[in-house]
């Protein structure tokens, strides 16, 4: 699914990525986790290709193709998803077009036409009530004014939507309350198969509770400086980095 | 930092560049007293209506041009621009659609205006103004049926003299300023309505202007009348072929709401805006005003401005009338080379008068764009309130946004709220759009759109979608 080898990334000249390495399967789950400021969300906006990050060298393969020749766009359509960690306001867009929009645009990709306008209405209806989204809320503008959490839901329900191949969760658990935790889970786990893969970046062992990863990756000075399963997880949440 | 914000144009989208091959017949060029009395002449025009001009035409000559505006052009040579322009055949004017040349036709069809009554947007009434004439008013019979008048304002000049006597003038007086003297002196076709007391007008009724004529002027000339407890929406849109030359479009639109009565003014404009050097399109000077005479009256204007090399313009509202409403909705949208400098005027002259005035400025390129505004409160308009919105939106780093609002308070009950904004396009928006998929035009509108909303809403439903279109169309290119 997912090949990074050497990847070495700046912001700004400064160097944040420094020479990493993961290999991602099909059907896998790895959690990456690490202290703040190492380098996570660059990881994610790098393989997004948000243009504020540079990459210095190495490469990345994505279902065999090269990813870092594509633009944003492209590897949306190509079915890489990330749920950002602060999703942007999109004031004047109502939240329904915009959502019908993507879709879309998705749609298109495949050649498929657009959807019907009440057969997406259905569909919206149903994955909101799963996330316990308010339907209304969606006649509200694009993540403009609502809550942290509510944010994050909005994440949630656009990966939903669009059945990506790869899903980059960049801390979707932080900020949301118990009951969306768990239900935020299970809209994952219902999409976990054989042929989707998730890197899901957190902080906490709750999230890794309700969704197993297959490994768990530390991720500190630039680069993964440990893999593990499971177990991982629990021993860096009694013992945290420090070492 | 800006990455995704682009801000180079790509040519091609201009989509009513097209010339319509047509034998028209021109009178001289040059602007002088015997110009104005053959373009008298060719309308057939009754006496008092020719000294009416040629008053206009003796005041012209002591005028200056003004130079206050925040656009740069070279002078205007009005010695070299034919003042009337008609496609041939067109002096005692076909009466039915079956008479009128089918490349005309033709033509309103590729603009997206079928002249075809049953063809025709449901609920739209047309009147086509092709160069200096009238071509077509469609649903005509319709509307005589409930009283309202509608109808070329050349024709309502033989037929309702009355009715243009007492209002032609009455809110921009011939002695007002230069580019609306012109027009007073030289006006050539433009679209004239009257609604009855007590009348709903059952459609929308809109002209649509087209130049087409090289060296030519358009001096359009609308005057809309709404009687007591009347109410009529009227639409406006213009667009000209893709020329090197600079086209001059100088109207007048004036606008009287008696008591109770309402008239809601919508226009999109997408004048050739000129190539992305800046060679060619159209200078659009337009004096626009409405007169809430009466009391309880509401003047509403709408604006989505996307074209023209430059635009100033300033649809303005007196209000005259106790408890009269006045309302300015703009998108004004600059591209490339593009200049725009316009807002409105709310004078407000009778007690418990409001108004409201929501300004989005967009700008792209190496554009500039300024909203001008004045809020006036006369010593006698107790109680009178503005609110005020102005938002700028930059696109690139190479575009201009200014905001000029003027404000004169000669009255202590009276109260101003006004709000300024200006911001960018972020990269960071953009690039959440084009993650889940849409390219960076896409995100743009998308963006684009969401800040004029406000603004796109107040266009009757007929017009909304194909507004949002053109405000996509515009920016096209301005990124990546
Ligand atoms: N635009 C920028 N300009 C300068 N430095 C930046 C910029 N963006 C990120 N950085 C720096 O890059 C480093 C990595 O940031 P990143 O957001 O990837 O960390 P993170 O691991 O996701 O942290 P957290 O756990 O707090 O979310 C940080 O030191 C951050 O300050
Ligand atoms: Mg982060």
């Amino acid at each position: 699914m997912l090949n990074i080898s050497k990847l070495e990334v700046s912001v700004e000249d400064n160097k944040i990525l420094k020479g990493l390495d993961l290999s991602i399967g099909s059907g896998e789950v790895h959690a990456i986790m690490g202290p703040n400021g190492s380098g996570k969300s660059t990881i994610a906006h790098t393989l997004a290709g948000n243009p504020n990050y540079t990459i210095e060298s190495g490469n990345v393969l994505f279902k065999e193709k090269d990813l870092l020749s594509l633009d944003p766009s492209e590897r949306s359509l190509e079915g890489l998803f990330l749920a950002f960690q602060y999703p942007i306001e999109l004031p004047g867009v109502s939240n329904a077009s915009y959502l019908k929009q993507i879709v879309n645009v998705h749609r298109k990709y495949k050649g498929k036409d657009p959807i019907d306008a009440s057969e997406f209405l259905k569909i919206l209806k149903e994955k909101s009530s799963n996330l316990n989204i308010p339907i209304d809320m969606h006649s509200r503008f694009v993540n403009t004014g609502f809550s942290g959490g509510e944010k994050k839901k909005n994440e949630v329900l656009q990966m939903d939507l669009l059945n990506p191949d790869l899903v980059i969760m960049d801390e979707t658990d932080s900020g949301l309350d118990v009951d969306a935790l768990r239900q935020t889970s299970e809209a994952v786990n219902q999409l976990r198969s054989s042929n989707r893969s998730f890197i899901i970046i957190t902080h906490y062992l709750r999230l890794l509770e309700y969704i197993e990863p297959d490994y768990v990756h530390v991720f500190q000075d630039g680069k993964i400086i440990q893999s593990g399963g499971k177990e991982l997880a629990n021993k860096i949440d009694t013992e945290g980095y420090a070492t | 930092m800006n990455k995704l914000n682009k801000d180079n144009f790509k040519q091609d989208s201009y989509k009513h560049g097209f010339v319509t091959d047509i034998e028209s017949e021109k009178i001289p060029k040059g602007l002088n007293e015997e110009i104005v009395k053959i373009i008298s002449q060719k309308k057939n025009e009754p006496d008092w209506m020719l000294e009416w001009r040629l008053k206009a035409f003796k005041r012209l000559e002591a005028m200056k041009k003004p130079e206050w505006a925040n656009v740069k052009f070279d002078d205007i040579d009005f010695q070299d621009i034919y003042y009337y322009s008609s496609p041939k055949g067109f002096e005692d004017k076909p009466k039915s659609l079956d008479e009128v040349d089918p490349k005309l036709i033709e033509t309103y069809e590729k603009l997206g205006i079928p002249l075809n009554e049953q063809k025709v947007l449901a609920g739209v009434a047309v009147d086509a103004v092709f160069d200096s004439v009238s071509v077509a008013t469609t649903f005509k019979e319709k509307l005589n049926e409930m009283g309202v008048i509608f109808c070329p304002i050349s024709e309502a000049v033989q037929k309702h003299p009355e009715l243009v006597k007492k209002y032609l003038g009455s809110v921009i007086p011939i002695t007002d300023h230069f580019y609306a003297t012109l027009n007073s002196a030289v006006f050539s076709d433009g679209s004239f309505v009257y609604v009855p007391k007590g009348v709903k007008c059952p459609m929308e009724l809109s002209t649509y202007f087209r130049i087409n004529e090289s060296e030519t002027g358009q001096f359009e000339r609308t005057l809309i009348i709404a009687d007591e407890g009347s109410y009529v929406s009227y639409l406006e849109g213009c667009t000209a072929p893709m020329r090197d030359e600079n086209q001059l479009h100088a109207a007048n639109v004036e606008l009287i709401a008696l008591d109770n009565a309402e008239i809601k003014y919508s226009t999109v404009q997408n004048w050739y805006p000129g190539d992305e050097n800046g060679k060619g399109g159209i200078y659009n000077f337009v004096t626009k005003r409405g007169l809430c005479k009466g009391k309880n009256s509401k003047i509403s204007w709408t604006q989505i401005e996307t074209g023209s090399a430059i635009t100033w313009k300033y649809p303005s509202c007196i209000l005259r009338g106790d408890n009269s409403i006045g309302e300015f909705y703009s998108v004004a949208i600059t591209n490339n080379y593009q200049q725009a400098d316009t807002g409105t005027k709310m004078i407000h002259l009778g007690k418990n008068t409001k108004s409201k005035i929501i300004s989005k400025g967009i700008s792209a390129g190496k554009s500039s764009n300024t909203y001008r505004g004045l809020v006036k409160f006369n010593r006698k308009a107790k109680n009178a309130k503005n609110i005020t919105q102005c938002d700028s939106l930059l696109v690139g780093d190479r575009c201009s946004a200014n905001t000029i609002p003027l404000t004169e308070n000669n009255c202590n009950s009276s109260s101003i709220e006004h709000e300024a904004t200006t911001s960018k396009i972020s990269d960071e928006q953009l690039f959440y759009c084009m993650q889940r998929g849409l390219d960076a035009e896409e995100a743009q509108s998308l963006i684009v759109n969401g800040f004029c909303k406000e603004v796109l809403q107040k266009l009757p439903m007929e017009f909304a979608v194909e507004a949002q279109k053109l405000v996509s169309i515009s920016l096209e290119g301005s990124v990546g």
